[in-house]
């Protein structure tokens, strides 16, 4: 189970909190290639959906607590400490550690309904909605590429970038930290048939390359 | 499977869209002072184009949002992409297509021609059964 450091939950319930792929642990380890092809799922995280117009007073109020918002489809703006995925013109997805959710002792939704104020848009906690895989490893994008039809050649889906597209057939938001790594946010839902998806992908690659 | 670009995220599959039917459908003025048969005709009935047709679809999987096409409905080639909310683009300029390129131009080129073959083998496939059941 990919959990992050014991943190202090609301009268326990933390302690509780199960994953949603936290049954596939041991498959996905299992299923892991070192050195080829890694899957795993990774720490929760507070997740914020905001719709606001970008352009608006309150969009650039907003703007200021994380630190800038992405102007267009692909583009992942932020600080460190969150980064703000685009997920449509008036759209975005705050993307936080744990900690920085306000019943662990963070402030980032507080904050964000605090800039919002009473301008038209939303604010709502989705930390629960989504799960995280993180793909890894020189064959992560061989994987992808059964079930992705977007171009995710380095030329064109660079580090940095965040898209909305299709996995497998289900809806997901595929983000791109690093050269070799991916991070794909299934809902809750669907953790279980892609999860179990990825590991079949990635089947082929546990045996040796026939020639 | 057809490729649309989408007007915020660019090109993407057909599977991450979602139809929206007829375009340009207004809503009428006084709902109130149309008859039944009216407001039948304003719910139910729409065009059922042979040729360039002008359709709205939304981006589902991706930004969620919507846009009007025009697109040949017997070629499939997407003339152009425009937002919600602004006039019909002036059609019937196949060389000047918008998003056209000569991948689709050649494909709509090709099924333009395969077209009316199968129009013909579907008359013959009609005249088949007639004959057999004599």
């Amino acid at each position: 189970m990919a959990n992050t450091a014991a943190l202090e939950g609301i009268n326990g319930l933390r302690d509780i909190r199960r994953s949603p792929a936290s049954h596939l642990a041991g498959a996905l380890e299992a299923g892991s290639v070192e050195g080829t092809v890694v899957l795993k799922e990774g720490p929760f995280q507070t997740m914020a959906g905001v719709r606001v117009d970008p352009r608006s007073e309150a969009g650039s109020r907003i703007a200021s607590v994380v630190g800038g918002l992405p102007a267009r489809c692909g583009e992942v703006a932020g600080t460190e400490r969150v980064s703000v995925l685009w997920l449509g013109p008036s759209e975005f997805l705050m993307v936080a550690p744990e900690e920085a959710h306000d019943s662990l002792g963070g402030d980032l939704i507080g904050s964000l309904v605090a800039a919002l104020g009473d301008a038209p848009g939303q604010v709502v906690d989705l930390s629960a909605n989504r799960t995280t895989f993180e793909l890894a490893g020189p064959r992560a994008r061989a994987v992808l590429e059964k079930g992705c039809a977007l171009d995710l050649h380095p030329r064109s889906f660079t580090p940095g970038t965040a898209v909305n597209t299709e996995v497998g057939n289900i809806p997901v938001i595929l983000l791109k930290p690093g050269e070799e790594s991916y991070r794909i946010f299934p809902r809750a839902s669907f953790a279980d048939f892609l999860g179990r998806w990825l590991l079949d992908a990635m089947r082929e690659f546990a045996s040796p390359e026939v020639p | 499977m057809l490729l649309i670009t989408c007007p915020n995220c660019g090109s993407r599959d057909e599977t991450e869209f979602h139809y929206g039917g007829q375009a340009h459908v207004a809503y009428p003025e006084n709902p109130n002072e149309l008859n039944d048969r009216e407001w039948a005709e304003f719910l139910f009935y729409r065009e059922n184009t042979k040729g360039t047709f002008a359709e709205r679809w939304v981006h589902s999987t991706g930004c969620r949002q919507w846009f009007n096409m025009l697109r040949d409905t017997v070629t499939y080639d997407i003339q152009a992409v425009y937002p919600m909310g602004t006039p019909r683009p002036a059609a019937a300029v196949p060389p000047a297509a918008e998003s056209g390129t000569a991948s689709t131009a050649a494909d709509s080129t090709t099924t333009g021609t395969a077209a009316p073959d199968a129009a013909s083998s579907g008359t013959a496939s009609t005249t088949a059964p007639e004959g057999a059941t004599k």
